[in-house]
């Protein structure tokens, strides 16, 4: 027998060697990400001539998009983009429990899977630094690429801004580059069941401290007065950084607090001053009184269909979260739903916090002028007209389709929804300080309230938090 | 005849005249042979470890979203994992619910493997319908189970309110929420035990059970001096897939309460989850799953190697 050809460890050796080799080879690979955006020109300034919708006429754009209602009336009128343009639209839809996990990995992986998405406007914050969202500012100014009838000054400024940003941890919104296009937005406000409140002879809270009082009047009361299991406030609880973003952080900015202060470029963590600490607490303390059993697993679709099951007496959530429940036929309490701004800050402000469902490009795409065509028609006046008045779009982000005649005409039946987006419009916007550890630090500040629920000292688990974040973010 | 042509295929050229001419395998084909049959096997190797080892290589990285160009930092983030307390406070929670899901998991698998054993109508039916919560995904028995905990509108609280517990918010203490957590992973996988339980059972011998009948020996007696003896090296094989899956958990949990209330129910795998997908830290997440693989590891060969005592000790073989 041949010893040498059978010799077990130059065999061993010899695949050690084949094996390191990718291994190896991906040392030199590098990570898949690029070293911070905008680099270069922009894909913009290849796009001259007069400006033509069917300029890239025969392109397919790949869209990945989060199941929503807002969704639904793009994707009804996608047809009118493909004859406007000759471009095709191939979408996959995601539950949102899901979508950014998958929008993620996938931009990380620096593949062009996809050209254009749905991302939130704090998603610019981790997205952007990556160089994973293109700055769409040059598609914006290139009159080339973008139609007159675009109209950038008809959105409403703060809904723009909040997508913009320089990409410099604390940095205010509203300069550096355009990484999204708003498109669709909830305000964060209180909506209540008229029913239970004409009952009791309550009327909405004007301050934090009636909100307090009724969300335990209502618990105490309602289920007396003919409704069974009613709770006072439905408001988000599960250890995630949705349970900050809406109510919390509404009522929070109200009292004038801040989640982190910057000085000379240097975060530092403002959730555990005396104020803050107090607020918490009250927070805590009316969730105990006055809202939701088992509080800690609330994600905004219990508190939606508790306020449309005529469980919940309040909802302070997102205004879509009950108007889905508000409208005819939605649900039992639909016809008995109406609208607040909420309770007012001590000095009487009402600023409030907001989601955006905005649209990106993907920074790798190579289809960027199909895209730009794409993420122009979704955000014109045209569709979002369209998408108000026909389908769910209740929120616009533009000021003409906001005054639209068909679509005050088609929000009126629903009590104080119209007066209650105007009073808050101008007062809503991002009120987190942007930076990109923002799931991070508002997945932990939620596990501490659910902490502080539990019955922790708010003083020190809030010092705990802040001495974390402190490490993470400073 | 070349050096390379040495020997014909199968020896057929000893046959005679009958069969076809004898075909001349060059040495080098007879050589490469056993490299070709343990090619499919190599692949497979490769394709665990390949992963694997640019895992291990990640985590020598400070790789995030935030730094695409990454330094290599060599050991600091297992120096970071191991000087967080949060990496211990989510050691113990995750200890905390395997052993206790293996332990209920396995006493009442062999418990029911012990009814099921009678053999009687009603057991071979139960036998059938035993297997279905291992046929749902776990993640759709926690959401199923979640709605069922719900203090408002879950049924598990309707059907204690007559006895006056209508009111318990499973999910909203720790204590509740890991039990709640434990007793979902039971329902889903005590069937599990049982099945292995019960062919455990189905292969034990007649004859010493039959003895100890004539002898006179109480049911109890001869549980613990018979039936367990011999069918522990099943249960234990069970004990050491359940364990090692609940080291491991995420779906359930994560589907139940997302690591709360507070910290609670974080596990190393929802850690882990969170620094590498949620929080876009990429090496520090991977260095969390390296650590959680070497413990996993190690408690295995530890219960592995006990197995093989107890079979050894079970078909008595001398040592």
């Amino acid at each position: 027998m041949d010893m040498r050809v059978h010799d077990r460890r130059r065999f061993l050796a010899l695949t050690a060697a084949a094996s390191a080799t990718p291994l190896l080879s991906a040392c030199g690979a590098g990570f898949g990400g690029d070293e911070g955006g905008g680099k270069g020109g922009s894909a913009a300034d290849e796009v001259t001539g007069s400006f033509d919708w069917k300029k890239a006429k025969g392109r397919t754009v790949k869209a990945l998009l989060n199941k929503h209602p807002y969704t639904d009336a793009l994707i009804a009128d996608l047809k009118s983009f493909t004859e406007k343009t000759g471009v095709k639209v191939e979408y996959d839809v995601f539950p949102e429990d899901n979508y950014f996990d998958k929008l993620t990995v996938d931009l990380s992986s620096g593949r062009a899977s996809y050209d254009v998405f749905m991302l939130g406007a704090y998603m610019v914050w981790q997205y952007g630094p990556p160089g994973w969202l293109e700055d769409l500012g040059p598609w914006m100014s290139n009159s080339s690429a973008t139609g007159g009838e675009w109209d950038q000054g008809d959105f409403f400024p703060n809904l723009l801004q909040a997508d913009q940003w320089s990409l410099k941890a604390g940095a205010p919104l509203g300069q550096g580059g355009q990484y999204a296009l708003p498109w669709g937005w909830e305000t964060n406000v209180v909506a209540y069941n008229t029913e239970v409140f004409r009952k009791l002879g309550l009327k909405p809270a004007e301050t934090f401290d009636e909100l307090r009082e009724i969300s335990g009047a209502i618990k105490r009361r309602a289920p007396g007065a003919g409704f069974d299991g009613m709770y006072g406030v439905a408001v988000r609880g599960s250890r995630s950084w949705a349970t900050i973003h809406p109510g919390f952080m509404t009522m929070y900015s109200r009292y004038g607090l801040k989640d982190f202060t910057v000085d000379g470029g240097k975060i530092k963590p403002a959730m555990n001053t005396p104020e803050a600490v107090a607020f918490t607490r009250d927070w805590a303390e009316m969730v105990k009184k006055g809202g939701p059993p088992s509080w800690t697993s609330y994600t905004w679709y219990q508190c939606s269909s508790d306020l449309g099951a005529k469980k919940a007496g309040m909802l302070f959530d997102a205004d879509t979260a009950a108007y889905f429940q508000a409208v005819k036929g939605a649900s039992p309490a639909s016809g008995k739903i109406a609208f607040h701004p909420g309770p007012k800050g001590p000095d009487g402000s009402l600023a409030t916090n907001m989601w955006i469902w905005s649209l990106g490009m993907n920074a790798k795409s190579r289809n960027k002028h199909a895209a730009w065509l794409f993420l122009q028609w979704a955000t014109g006046k045209e569709h979002l007209r369209k998408a108000a008045v026909e389908g769910n779009h209740i929120d616009p982000v533009r000021k003409s389709v906001s005054q639209d005649a068909a679509y005050k005409d088609k929000m009126k039946g629903i009590e104080g929804f119209i007066e209650t987006f105007e009073t808050v419009v101008d007062q809503t916007k991002i009120q987190f300080t942007p930076q990109e550890q923002f799931f991070d630090a508002t997945t932990s500040w939620a596990a501490s309230l659910q902490e502080i629920y539990g019955g922790k000292n708010a003083t020190s688990v809030l010092n705990g938090l802040a001495s974390d974040l402190a490490a993470k973010v400073g | 005849m070349s050096s390379s042509l040495t020997e014909t295929d199968h020896g057929a050229a000893s046959h005679g005249g009958s069969g076809p001419p004898a075909r001349v395998v060059p040495r080098w084909r007879r050589g490469l042979r056993p490299y070709l049959l343990i090619v499919p096997a190599l692949l497979l190797t490769g394709g665990i470890l390949y992963p694997f080892g640019l895992g291990l290589y990640y985590t020598v990285f400070d790789f995030a979203a935030s730094k695409p160009q990454p330094d290599m930092v060599g050991l600091a983030n297992y120096r970071r994992i191991f000087g967080e307390s949060s990496f211990w406070d989510s050691a113990w929670v995750t200890v905390l619910y395997a052993v206790g899901a293996a332990a209920f998991e396995t006493v009442l698998g062999v418990a029911v493997a012990l009814l099921l054993h009678r053999s009687t109508r009603v057991g071979r039916v139960l036998e059938k319908i035993l297997i279905l919560p291992l046929m749902i995904a776990p993640v759709i028995a926690a959401i199923m189970w979640k709605l069922m905990l719900q203090p408002s509108v879950g049924v598990v609280n309707y059907l204690l309110k007559p006895f006056g517990m209508g009111g318990v918010q499973w999910t909203d203490t720790p204590a509740g929420a890991l039990l709640s957590s434990i007793a979902v992973d039971v329902w889903v996988y005590t069937p599990f035990v049982a099945i292995l339980a019960l062919a455990g059972l189905r292969s034990l011998p007649a004859s010493p059970f039959e003895a100890a009948a004539v002898d006179g020996a109480g049911w109890w007696f001869t549980f613990r001096k018979l039936t367990l003896p011999m069918l522990w090296p099943y249960v234990l094989v069970a004990v050491i897939f359940r364990f090692m899956d609940s080291l491991k958990v995420f779906d359930i949990i994560y589907a139940l309460t997302e690591g709360g209330p507070g910290d609670s129910t974080v596990v190393l795998q929802i850690r882990a989850y969170l620094e590498a997908i949620r929080f876009q830290r990429y090496s520090f997440g991977i260095s969390y799953m390296i650590v959680l693989w070497a413990v996993v590891y190690l408690v295995t060969m530890v219960l592995v190697r006990y197995l093989g005592k107890i079979q050894n000790r079970a078909a008595e073989v001398p040592k």
